[in-house]
């Protein structure tokens, strides 16, 4: 009956109210309920009725990201959990800013290859760049491994949001 | 409807009243001054000064649990919020309504490690089911409002709102936020119709069936538990309690299996392995009541009816779970049973019985009398036939007398068993007698009591004094942290590491200290005029029992065993010592 599950990757969406300590009582239920978090953005989106909106990529079996949902929708200042991975289509985008240093044909090539990935270039100096780019968290990914050899010194990433595709909100 | 402005204490003391608080328990201090000035100029709020703040929130569910109402706790900042934590603590899990009011530091200063300054919300929120902090003093009245309202519905549980002094201190006018909506906060409390009506047609076709009924039962009210008692009654179904559920339905019962898990009944274990249907009504599937999960009721489809949708498949995977308050669903429930007129399986049941009245022939709770020693079991098995014709409210305290007094103790009643089920908490015992005797003037309040354990709240005999609480503490002396011993005879080859209390008090010499009657009992003979002169005495008793050292609890499921490898007394034990993996568990 308790079978061994497989681990699955599930982004989900928790709109709060924007009060203070909410995001403690999120992050707070992850680490004492021993859940994974893979990455976790939050921001206001909504400032007339103070919602702020949380995108938190988690993993765990079916049964763990079944608790998850239930244990998120039981704090107090959660409006909705939606677990944008089973119900419908979902994008998810994050956005990167990356520091390469270099010279010569090492600081052409990471040019050329930043420009094969649509990242844009944000800041310049003779020997750096710092790039912009959004996409997959998969693209990203390559996008900076890519630039290893090429003098990649420093990265900043936003972590995933995500939203459904097509006409409903959540 | 505007009102003059009043101070944000007043404002606290308006809400409280208006919430229909009569009794809070707490302690004063620097940060609370202007909340204990407000209470000294009103009367219509009693306050219950304890020793310790612990306590006061032991206190605050020992009235709560017994009244069905939610216990108010006032602290200070710092070392008072941090006192309270584990009374919070044991509240989350226990599912007890609390509203904890803190004191802290002026806003000004928090965070500047201001003199007794604690992050009380930053502390308390992994164990509260929800915190304020205070910091407008237009929010203070909603606040108060909102945090009893989440206090006490949906599954209850400990409430803090902690309290700037400036905020107490500023004013404002007091509006009435009483039955508000919460824009997020709603459980739902209707079941879905459709799912009470597959659970109904599963138990009409089950031959094999199990009431589980848990605390939740006892949460929902006392209707709950006189709808549950109707329907197992019309079902004939047998029906086993968890430790918190005890008195959800009388024990007296025929279909009472009594209690289920480590220490729970063979007959109750056994069918709980081998029913094909379980019908879970506000129990949680807890490890001490599992056993080993991958051997848990093997062959049983599970019904599982909670208020709280994240105890559903948490560790046990069931087949229908519905989502709402248990009175509400049992009302349902009742109501299509008797529609459909449903006839469950008449032959079946009976060989169930048959089956399940063999487990009970086995007599789990026997054990070997002694005319020179005073054994434990027969230590509450004449308590229990003392007070059985009376109102008695019982508390315990956390170990071996607490498994026994769950065996031993009978209730026909929700509401008069406390005890610390998830946390566990040792001290618990005398703080919510004396919650319990504040609720209940004349009622009988017993603790029964460990000699460790007592002594982890013992000061608040002196509350018991001051307020001329008539609680009785009946200590099952035997001299050793007895669940400590037992786990270590079981586990770790005898080797009694630090287990054994080498200078215990004198219990009637402390009796007198703090104004209280102290009684001892070392022979069996005197069990029965020591329990009588207990009852007949005025005032607080202590009654210090020197019971068989060496007795351990059973029947138990050693961790890591199953519902049908129980061990039923200390033969068994030799026989199957515990596997590695039971080892590591608690």
């Amino acid at each position: 009956m308790q079978q061994q599950q497989q681990t699955e990757r599930h982004t989900i969406s928790v709109m709060v109210d924007n009060e203070a300590g909410v995001l403690a009582r999120v992050i707070g239920l992850f680490s004492g309920r021993g859940y994974n978090i893979e990455s976790l953005t939050v921001a206001e989106v909504d400032a007339e009725r103070h919602f702020s909106r949380i995108t938190v990529v988690t993993s765990g079996t079916p049964m763990v990201i079944e608790q998850i949902k239930n244990q998120l929708r039981r704090l107090v200042p959660v409006h909705r959990v939606t677990d944008l991975t089973v119900e419908g289509p979902s994008l998810e985008r994050e956005l990167i800013l990356v520091k390469v240093k270099g010279t010569g044909d090492k600081r052409v090539e990471s040019l050329r290859i930043a420009d094969i990935f649509r990242a844009r270039v944000v800041d310049s100096t003779i020997e750096s760049f710092v790039f912009e780019m959004t996409g997959s968290t998969e693209k990203l990914t390559a996008f900076i491994n890519l630039m290893q050899p090429l003098g990649l010194v420093e990265v900043s990433r936003t972590g995933v949001v995500a939203i459904s595709r097509g006409p409903e909100a959540i | 409807m505007a009102t003059e402005p009043v101070s944000g204490a007043e404002i606290v003391i308006k809400a409280l009243v208006d919430q229909g608080v009569e009794v809070i328990f707490g302690y004063p201090g620097g940060a609370v001054l202007p909340l204990y000035d407000a209470l000294f100029k009103q009367n219509q709020i009693r306050h219950i000064l304890v020793r310790h703040e612990q306590a006061a929130v032991h206190a605050a569910e020992g009235y709560a649990r017994s009244t069905g109402r939610v216990g108010v706790v006032l602290v200070t900042s710092g070392p008072g919020a941090t006192n309270a934590v584990t009374g919070l603590t044991d509240a989350l899990m226990d599912s007890v309504p609390i509203v904890c009011l803190t004191g802290q530091v002026p806003t000004h200063l928090i965070g500047n490690d201001a003199f007794q300054e604690a992050d009380t919300t930053g502390i308390t929120r992994p164990v509260t089911k929800h915190n304020y902090l205070v910091k407008s003093i237009g929010d203070l009245s909603r606040v108060i409002h909102e945090a009893f309202h989440v206090a006490r519905s949906g599954r209850p549980g400990p409430v803090v709102v902690d309290l700037p002094k400036d905020i107490q201190q500023a004013k404002h006018e007091y509006v009435n936020h009483a039955n508000q909506r919460h824009r997020s906060y709603n459980p739902q409390m209707k079941p879905d119709r459709a799912l009470v009506e597959r659970a109904v047609e599963m138990m009409a076709k089950a031959e094999r069936p199990l009431f589980y009924i848990g605390g939740g039962v006892v949460n929902s009210g006392i209707a709950a538990s006189q709808l549950l008692t109707e329907f197992v009654r019309l079902t004939g179904f047998p029906c086993t309690q968890t430790l918190m559920g005890l008195g959800a339905f009388p024990a007296s019962d025929p279909l009472s299996l009594g209690m289920v898990g480590m220490h729970g009944m063979y007959e109750s274990n056994h069918a709980m392995h081998d029913c094909d249907l379980m019908i879970n009504i506000g129990a949680r599937f807890d490890d001490r009541v599992t056993g080993r999960l991958t051997a848990f009721s093997p062959g049983s489809k599970k019904i599982h009816v909670d208020i709280d949708p994240s105890s559903i498949n948490k560790n046990v995977h069931v087949d229908l779970a519905v989502v709402g308050d248990v009175g509400h669903v049992i009302e349902d429930m009742l109501r299509i049973w008797k529609a459909r007129q449903v006839k469950p399986n008449g032959k079946a049941l009976a060989s169930w019985w048959d089956q399940i009245n063999k487990w009970r022939g086995r007599e789990c709770l026997r054990y070997r009398p002694s005319n020179e020693v005073i054994k434990p079991q027969y230590m509450l098995q004449r308590l229990y036939e003392a007070i059985k014709g009376r109102d008695y409210y019982i508390t315990t305290e956390v170990g071996q007398h607490q498994m026994w007094a769950a065996q031993f103790i009978k209730f026909e009643k929700p509401n008069h068993w406390m005890t610390s089920g998830g946390l566990g908490t040792m001290g618990y015992g005398l703080p919510a007698a004396i919650g319990v005797q504040i609720a209940h003037p004349e009622a009988l309040v017993i603790d029964v009591a460990g000699e460790a354990s007592i002594l982890m709240n013992i000061q608040e005999m002196s509350t018991a004094a001051q307020y001329r609480l008539p609680v009785k503490v009946f200590i099952m002396n035997n001299r050793w942290m007895g669940m400590v011993r037992q786990w270590q005879e079981l586990l770790h080859g005898g080797r009694y590491s630090e287990s054994y209390s080498e200078s215990l008090p004198d219990f009637v010499k402390l009796a007198d200290a703090f104004g209280w009657t102290g009684l001892r009992a070392t022979k069996p003979a005197e069990m029965d005029g020591i329990i009588k002169t207990m009852i007949e005495t005025e005032g607080p008793v202590i009654v210090d029992v020197a019971v068989d050292e060496r007795e351990n609890c059973f029947p138990m499921i050693p961790s890591g065993a199953a519902h049908n490898e129980m061990l039923l007394g200390p033969d068994d034990q030799q026989a199957s010592p515990v596997s590695e993996e039971g080892m590591v568990l608690v």
